[in-house]
């Protein structure tokens, strides 16, 4: 990887209001610049286009991931503004507070001190996209090992100027101390020649990273450094950019899932002088001075569109039609023998639906062409993909576009892709203005891609003596995350089928696992109850890990299982669930009740214990498992994407119904902290155990075994 | 066909000239440039552009430019004391109770209308009356404690 040095240029007044962040930066940069590095060569990273749609997730080849030079990482100037660099996003994950504690850790700074520069291609190291709870155990030692090695190189430089023995050179509070005579020095005042050259190399091998038990930021809650901007409404999403010139777009959508447009007479919109049409094959925009205006142009050129539709699988046909195209057909049960001899012996089929992600900020981008040179600003989770997107979509070079991604409004695996920033670029080239290009929550409901539906096969045995004796488990269409079992199961095959989805379809919060989860635990609760065994009991006797066991008798206890599952009360129930995937473990205790007349289901109370190794920031992680637990249950309850003849019939907030605060049940949340261990991920975990609780507790209510998400009751 | 609109925002009064079909909302983004009213849904189901229109609560989504016209508009940007916060932006702040944030204009909006009618509202009350708001990040545990806590500050 060959490094180039290059001058950042930012253009002042880039923003109607520039977010302080940003106006931060530019200060310290005027106050002196030190150095900037900039990783290369860019194109190199790009990887080969993808297929489009049809698949789960999208690799977009090698990221830049691992040590950059310190100079990419950290920015410190005269007036020690400490600025530090990562292309890792915030959408409200808090990735923004968890990375500015890492690096205030090892600066021996406050984070709010703490000038954080996020998912800018041109500004920051490529660290990956943000999802698959990476930022975690990927980003956060990639800042510590660069500001720790930036703290070395302080010290260091210091001791040269006041040859001090290294041992007498402290660090504290921003600045570096000699104990021997109590001189010291600010950051700030170390800028010079010395520190620029050792900010060339990258972080060595040994560098010294503040050890768990010395942490002072890192484990204490902390909220983010912008938090007065996202309670005064100053705060710039991206949805906020305006630029000069900028007009607002409207891209023309097919009337179903792959129609294909015949003809149009673009002449429509002729006589509206204040809008602008851009056309390129099946690609049509139109843009002016408000979104009311161009919704008209847009429904003007509508009306002369000519296409030609065709037959799309409709919701109700889903579960047939996957397991029809599993691909190679399904595989018998290897273990068939097995259930023949077993004391108890289930086969099951359990559904889950398509559900969407709908990030309250819709999917939006703002595009500017200055001569070649294109400027994005956008929501994604991927902003080095999206720059790669531009790049293939528009047949320009790396190097001329950039892409910016101010802090979004949610995202839950949602915005990987660059749709919005594509066309946005391709209508602003096409009406040489700037265009703003924001989703309609319709458009968000039918074009933005869907948590894969899947069908889920299981079959397992259990012996006289209570143990599993076998496991089948094959997972088709919805994905292979968390499908191997965490219990002693005997002879077992779990697997994962692709199929022929009908939807676009992608990640979403804990991709699979969420299903997996779903259908094991709901099939280890019918074990028991056929057992006839407690379902916390039969869990722990056959449960391998510790950690795992940790927090589900945490769960069980702090929800007092032993009393309230031996209530019996008419139309009640409680439930229990546990999982692992990606090194966090979580377990969940739920109470519901049910409305006799109407079947309808109201959860009453969740406690969910959740282990995710150190705890880094123990505000954020809180708001972390009380969103997963509620967007778990609304999931579980009521949303589904229903769809016929290639269109969504509730493409609407009403109709589809996500979580309120009425649905609101008595939340405990219990965080374990586990000091030895390495940090894990805590963005997905969360989710995984909620809805076979709540599934299992409706059982318990009712007598009715739930096997598809959302519950349906008959 | 467009037409003279003229509406106090914020305390001041502004005029403009334009399609009186368009909403509130798209009058205060585009042609104010008042952006912390946010977009959410376009039909009133999610509450994002949560505004005061006579001290009252509305959707500025679902409000025509004509129907505000010589009314008085009060957005999150109009709810501080020059830099002293309004008690609910102070909790929400002191609370975390946000996660992405872009509900939290809508949020602080709708809850300072209820505060307004009620200053003490209970738990329920709360959940009640917030029930048009959503947050998709599912904050709702500690919006609701911030809710509680701004209505404590008060008294």
């Amino acid at each position: 990887m060959s490094q180039t040095t290059q001058t950042l240029t930012v253009t002042p007044g880039e923003r109607l209001r520039p977010n302080v962040t940003r106006r931060r930066f530019l200060k310290s940069l005027s106050a002196g610049l030190l150095i900037a590095v900039s990783a290369s060569p860019i194109v190199a990273q790009e990887a080969p286009e993808a297929p489009e749609g049809r698949r789960l997730g999208r690799n977009r080849g090698p990221s830049q991931e691992g040590p950059v030079p310190i100079a990419a990482r950290i920015h410190i100037a005269r007036d020690g503004t400490i600025t530090v660099m990562t292309g890792k996003v915030e959408c409200g994950q808090g990735a923004r507070a968890e990375i500015s504690m890492a690096a205030a850790e090892e600066l021996r700074v406050s984070p709010d001190q703490i000038v954080l520069i996020m998912g800018d291609t041109t500004l920051c190291p490529d660290d990956g996209g943000t999802y698959g709870s990476m930022t975690t155990p990927r980003t956060i030692p990639s800042i510590r090992n660069g500001c720790a090695a930036a703290r070395q190189a302080l010290a260091a430089i210091a001791g040269d100027q006041w040859k001090t023995k290294a041992a007498d050179v402290q660090i504290k509070d921003g600045h570096v101390i000699d104990v021997s005579s109590g001189k010291q020095l600010s950051y700030g005042e170390l800028v010079g020649e010395g520190l620029a050259k050792a900010f060339t190399q990258s972080p060595s091998r040994d560098v010294q990273i503040t050890t768990v038990t010395h942490w002072k930021v890192l484990g204490t809650p902390y909220l983010r450094s912008d938090r007065r901007e996202l309670v005064d409404g100053s705060h710039v999403y991206p949805t906020d950019i305006v630029r000069p010139g900028m007009l607002y777009g409207k891209i023309l959508r097919p009337p179903s899932y792959g129609a294909t447009l015949t003809s149009i007479n673009l002449s429509a919109v002729k006589s509206m002088a204040d809008v602008r049409v851009a056309r390129d094959g099946e690609f049509v925009g139109v843009a002016g001075p408000s979104y009311t205006r161009a919704q008209q142009a847009l429904d003007a050129l509508a009306k002369t569109a000519v296409w030609r539709q065709v037959p799309h699988i409709s919701s109700v046909e889903l579960y047939n039609h996957l397991k029809e195209n599993a691909l190679n057909g399904i595989p018998q049960n290897p273990f068939a023998d097995d259930l023949l001899k077993a004391a108890v012996s289930i086969r099951q089929e359990y559904h889950v639906a398509y559900i969407q992600h709908a990030p309250l900020e819709p999917r939006v981008a703002t595009a500017e062409w200055t001569g070649g040179n294109l400027t994005v600003w956008t929501g994604t989770q991927n902003p080095f993909g999206v720059r790669g997107d531009l790049v293939r979509a528009l047949g320009i070079s790396p190097d001329s576009v950039r892409v910016i991604v101010p802090d979004f409004g949610g995202a839950f695996g949602g915005k990987h892709i660059g749709d919005p920033a594509v066309e946005a670029a391709r209508l602003a080239r096409g009406i040489g203005k700037p265009v703003h290009l924001r989703w309609t929550r319709e458009e968000e409901f039918t074009w933005a891609y869907f948590r894969p539906a899947g069908v889920i096969l299981a079959e397992a045995g259990l012996d006289a003596a209570g143990v599993i004796s076998s496991w089948f488990f094959v997972n088709i269409n919805s994905g292979p995350q968390g499908i191997e079992p965490p219990y002693r199961v005997g002879r077992h095959h779990s697997g994962f089928l692709p199929s022929d989805p009908p939807l676009r379809q992608g990640s979403y919060r804990a991709l699979a696992s969420t299903a997996n989860h779903f259908a094991r635990e709901v099939l280890m609760d019918e074990l028991a109850v056929a057992a006839h065994t407690d379902p916390l009991a039969f869990r722990l006797a056959n449960l391998e890990s510790s950690r795992l066991k940790n927090v589900l008798r945490t769960a069980a206890d702090k929800f007092g299982w032993a009393a309230q599952s031996a209530k019996k009360i008419p139309n009640t129930g409680v439930g229990l669930a546990c999982g692992t995937d990606k090194g966090s473990y979580v377990a969940a205790c739920a109470a519901v009740s049910i409305d006799p007349k109407t079947s309808a289901i109201t959860v009453t109370r969740v406690t969910e214990a959740f282990d995710c190794g150190p705890i880094h920031n123990p505000a954020g992680l809180l708001s972390q498992v009380q969103g997963a637990i509620l967007m778990g249950l609304g999931a579980d309850l009521r949303e589904e994407i229903r769809f016929d003849n290639g269109q969504i019939a509730n493409d609407n907030f009403a109709d589809y119904a996500p979580p309120r605060f009425a649905d609101v049940p008595e939340i405990d949340v219990h965080l374990i902290d586990t000091r030895d261990v390495s940090p894990a991920g805590a963005g997905e975990i969360p989710i995984i155990a909620i809805a076979p609780a709540i599934a299992n507790a409706v059982y318990s209510a009712t007598g009715q075994r739930i096997r598809q998400m959302p519950i349906r009751l008959s | 066909m467009e037409s003279a609109i003229t509406l106090t925002v914020n305390g001041q009064k502004k005029s403009l000239t334009t399609d009186p079909a368009r909403s509130l909302l798209e009058i205060l983004r585009e042609n104010l440039h008042l952006l912390g009213t946010r977009f959410g849904c376009g039909a009133g189901d999610c509450g994002a552009c949560t505004v005061h229109i006579d001290g009252k609560r509305a959707f500025a989504c679902q409000t025509p430019a004509a129907e505000a016209d010589g009314k008085s508009v009060t957005t999150i940007e109009g709810l501080a004391h020059n830099d002293r916060l309004h008690p609910l932006q102070q909790a929400f702040m002191d609370e975390g109770a946000y996660q992405c944030g872009y509900c939290v204009s809508g949020m602080i909006m709708a809850a300072a209308a209820l505060l307004q009618e009620k200053p003490n509202p209970s738990d329920a009350d709360i959940r009640q009356w917030m029930n048009p708001n959503l947050c998709r990040c599912c904050g709702y545990v500690k919006i609701v404690s911030a809710i509680r806590r701004a209505a404590g500050a008060g008294r």
